[in-house]
């Protein structure tokens, strides 16, 4: 286990415990890149463990939720340690940033943060080992190299295993991490390559890897009755029924947490066994106080949303550039449309849980948690607890999404345990909760008008997006960046945002904005890109312009136009894209897109026919630019897939949550459906260019685009223009 | 009251409720949890079994339904020709992602495959088709049960 391999001394040294008795002590100050924040948080590591027998366990740090970090982030540090990956033995650490710097599953922030610091604690390590070796054979390590978890020395024809090397490289001063030298690209031997994920064999067992699975001695089982209109609170609670059920435990009311404190309630109804707990739901005479919050509804969302984009006055501007009204006055062409999107759930396949045992003011937790830092602070301020009062197992995760993000669970968890001291409390939501109590995706509104010169080239746009705030501020994951693309190259821009207020929470999915936001640009592009008489690649690349780099607000550094229209060139190139069809409209089509987000390049191309009033897709073809390598290749072309199926799903299958009188209308997967196999396209084609930068996230970035890709290709197939998601056909 | 199955090859005497779902029986009373649950209304098929050779859904089985018969889950599928097969394909492959739905999808794939050994791509979808991969590893899972049923050469990584 990871926690014993790691402490941390009082001067903030990491300890590397690499064989009984044994340590290594790095001066471990980890050069992490800035994360979201904006905040370079340093980091103080314990990864490696070198076996006795020459295998080598590594420490995964990040959450897994399918994305393949598990695999990823070792890989990295076996790279530079020179050992072959069938050596590596790959244990999840604990969570805890003192130790491990930052842990989360969210924004494909994970490779691009962890890139150098994971390969500085591989090289490290080697360079200790070379260091110890050195010594006994009394010779300059420069003369001495590695391979295999051995060390070698040539021109002596003699060698010795790390294993053999550990007491002697554990007297030794550690490296200073920021300095030591890493691997040439050209030397990478498991950087690159395909590796298949770390569990794979335990899953096709069976074995218990997931929150739901775990299993403690004397452990109980809580279900939750969740006031049913967001933002309610418990006004009445008759337990008696359930009490009176064999098996159940005890009920408790608890805060429903992360929202805010004093709303939200829920009644917690603890039994030996979770069935018992959660058919017992049906006995719980329960009242709740929803006033002020039933007015709330989709559909009055939608009718407001409809009056404010007919008022045509945006509440607040997101950018203003040049003069958007003789813009659009003097251009030769004006096109205008209204896009909409829906609220959307999660709908992991694992339902939300968590397991916790409170013992004399400390709390040890099973977290099946995408950012186990926020849990635990949202934890310890709502039991009033020091946060070091908590330890956090990362348990590994039946589908993120976005939604483990929000640690709603944990408070849960947390709150029921320290009702029951000593007795460790597994928590699990039903379906219908799931449904029913996620942080949605926020539905929104936009009112798009572009001109466009006598040349065919795009010289005003603006935009009226309605979208959910309070304050005059979006709430979360309910913002645009200004610089949604073109905004930073046309001349005169105006981006304007109204603000709705919904007691609905909501979250974020993955490639949070971008989902909702490529659709509506790259699908309105098209638009003014058949009113140029041009084909959406080619406005692209006019209004891409010359390569170059534009400042980003937000998520991204910089956007690189060279690198938007290289992957829309190359794309168009794999696909074999011949431009706007001439022709009538004759049922099949194809269609292009393509995105920049989360530090990625997506382009994206897709072919479909359609039958009646169902679309089929028949392939998907995509190029992505994620930076100069793709660490692991089975896996990339694998999270893209995914995401590109994802896109379908939220395009094809009436995906879309509603809400009436301040509750949740879905429940199931029968009326939220997920995409099914025989949905799926036949081929997803993907392939990667190699660009000179530094390495960035899959997780998101491949989904944007093919949703507008789909749009359009249906326009090209139908003549019919898909302006809301989910797509339905006239 | 105590009711009798056959579950992996052993019987097993089971003191709970003839309506508990037989996927609750699995995993609280059995401590079998590689069976998993997603919906509870046999939408998602997380919690697929084989009931005397065929794919069910255990959240949708009773107790008393499954009492007296055979029950095989992802633990011991491997000792199933079919099964060895495609624990074997979804291994080279590398179907899984996130893996929830996992267990659920081979024992559906093992279902079809026993019954059918070399099915056409329609019936490998009207078998699969009521096991949801949120993760969407359908390309792969399509392409496991090819190589599994001999209608496609394996795949290469390490």
């Amino acid at each position: 286990m990871m926690d014993e391999i790691a402490s941390v001394s009082r001067r903030g040294f990491l300890t590397v415990s690499l064989v009984a008795g044994a340590a290594l002590t790095f001066d471990a100050r980890l050069a992490f890149a800035a994360d979201r924040s904006g905040q370079s948080q340093p980091a103080l590591n314990a990864f490696v463990r070198i076996n006795a027998d020459n295998s080598v366990t590594i420490g995964a740090k990040n959450p897994e939720i399918g994305q393949g970090i598990k695999t990823m982030l070792p890989m990295l540090i076996a790279e530079e340690l020179d050992v072959d990956w069938e050596q590596v033995r790959i244990e999840q650490t604990l969570a805890d940033a003192k130790v491990y710097g930052p842990q989360s599953a969210g924004g494909s922030r994970s490779t691009p943060v962890n890139w150098l610091p994971m390969r500085q604690v591989g090289a490290a390590a080697r360079q200790m080992l070379v260091s110890a070796a050195a010594r006994q054979w009394k010779v300059d390590p420069a003369v001495l190299t590695t391979s295999g978890g051995r060390v070698f020395d040539k021109a002596k024809g003699r060698s010795i295993s790390y294993s053999a090397l550990v007491h002697v490289a554990a007297t030794l001063p550690p490296p200073d991490l920021a300095s030591v030298p890493l691997k040439p690209d050209d030397a990478f031997r498991i950087i690159g390559t395909s590796r298949r994920g770390v569990d794979t064999p335990a899953i096709t067992r069976g074995e218990p890897l997931f929150g739901i699975d775990v299993d403690l001695p004397g452990m109980v089982h809580a279900a939750l009755e969740i006031c049913p209109v967001f933002q309610g609170t418990l006004a009445s609670l008759d337990d008696s029924a359930v009490r009176a059920i064999p098996g159940v435990i005890a009920v408790i009311p608890i805060n429903c947490g992360i929202l805010p404190k004093g709303k939200n309630d829920a009644v917690a109804i603890v039994a030996n066994s979770w069935w018992v707990a959660n058919m017992a739901r049906r006995k719980l005479k329960v009242t709740w106080d929803t006033a002020g919050n039933e007015a709330n509804s989709t559909a009055g969302y939608a009718t407001a949303a409809a009056a404010a984009l007919d008022g045509r006055k945006p509440q607040s501007d997101l950018v203003r550039a040049g003069d958007i009204d003789a813009g659009l006055a003097g251009a030769a062409k004006r096109v205008s449309a209204r896009y909409s999107y829906p609220f959307l759930a999660h709908a992991t396949l694992e339902p939300q849980n968590c397991t916790a045992l409170y013992t004399d003011g400390k709390l040890e937790m099973w977290a099946p948690a995408q950012a186990p830092a926020g849990g635990r602070k949202a934890v310890a301020d709502m039991l009033s607890l020091p946060p070091e009062a908590l330890t956090i197992h990362m348990m590994k995760i039946g589908g993120g999404f976005g939604r483990r993000l929000i640690s709603d669970y944990m408070v849960q968890v947390a709150q029921i345990a320290r009702a029951l001291p000593g007795r460790p409390v597994k928590m699990l939501f039903d379906r219908p909760d799931d449904t029913r109590h996620d942080y949605y995706r926020p539905a929104g509104w936009h009112e798009l008008t572009a001109g466009l010169d006598s040349n065919g080239a795009i010289v005003a746009i603006s935009d009226h997006f309605v979208t959910f705030g309070v304050d005059g501020k979006p709430i979360r994951a309910a913002e645009m960046e200004p610089t949604e693309f073109p905004s930073q190259v046309v001349p005169n821009v105006h981006y304007g945002t109204t603000f709705l207020e919904t007691n609905m929470p909501t979250g974020w999915l993955r490639a949070p904005t971008n989902n909702a936001m490529a659709f509506v640009f790259q699908s309105f592009l098209d638009e003014v890109a058949e009113a140029a008489g041009l084909d959406l690649p080619e406005m692209m690349r006019r209004t891409l312009g010359p390569a170059r780099q534009l400042p980003q607000i937000g998520r991204n550094p910089v956007f690189d136009t060279g690198r938007a229209r290289a992957v829309t060139d190359a794309v168009c190139d794999f696909a074999g894209w011949k431009g706007r069809p001439k022709a009538a409209p004759n049922g099949t089509g194809r269609g292009f897109g393509v995105y920049f987000s989360h530090s990625g390049y997506f382009a994206e191309v897709v072919d479909l026919h359609v039958e009646g009033k169902t679309i089929h897709i028949d392939k998907v073809w995509v190029i992505g630019d994620v930076g100069a390598h793709v660490i692991n290749p089975l896996n990339a072309e694998h999270q893209v897939q995914g995401a590109v199926i994802e896109g379908l799903a939220q395009s094809l299958i009436g995906q879309k949550i509603t809400l009436d009188g301040g509750k949740i209308v879905q429940q199931n997967f029968f009326d939220f459906p997920l995409l099914r196999m025989n949905v799926a396209p036949p081929e997803i084609a993907v392939r990667f260019l190699k660009s000179d930068n530094s390495p960035t996230g899959l997780g998101e970035p491949a989904l944007p685009p093919v949703i507008p890709a789909i749009a359009n290709a249906v326009y090209a197939a139908t003549g019919q223009r898909l302006r809301d998601l989910p797509f339905t056909l006239a | 009251m105590t009711l009798s199955i056959t579950v992996n090859q052993r019987e097993r005497q089971v003191d709970a409720g003839p309506n508990k779902p037989l996927l609750w029986i699995l995993r609280e009373d059995l401590g079998l949890r590689g069976t998993k649950f997603g919906c509870g209304v046999g939408q998602c098929g997380a919690c697929t079994v084989l009931l005397d050779g065929k794919a069910v859904r255990s959240c949708q089985t009773l107790l008393s339904d499954a009492a007296g018969h055979s029950v095989t889950t992802i633990e011991h599928v491997a000792t199933l020709p079919a099964g060895k097969r495609l624990v074997d394909a979804w291994i080279d492959i590398d179907v899984p992602q996130c893996g929830y739905c996992q267990a659920g999808q081979i024992m559906s794939a093992t279902g079809l495959l026993s019954a059918t050994p070399q099915p056409d791509d329609g019936a490998i979808e009207a078998a699969m088709k009521g096991n949801i991969c949120r993760c969407s590893t359908y390309l792969r899972i399509r392409r496991a049960i090819r190589q599994a049923a001999g209608l496609e050469k394996a795949g290469a990584a390490a």
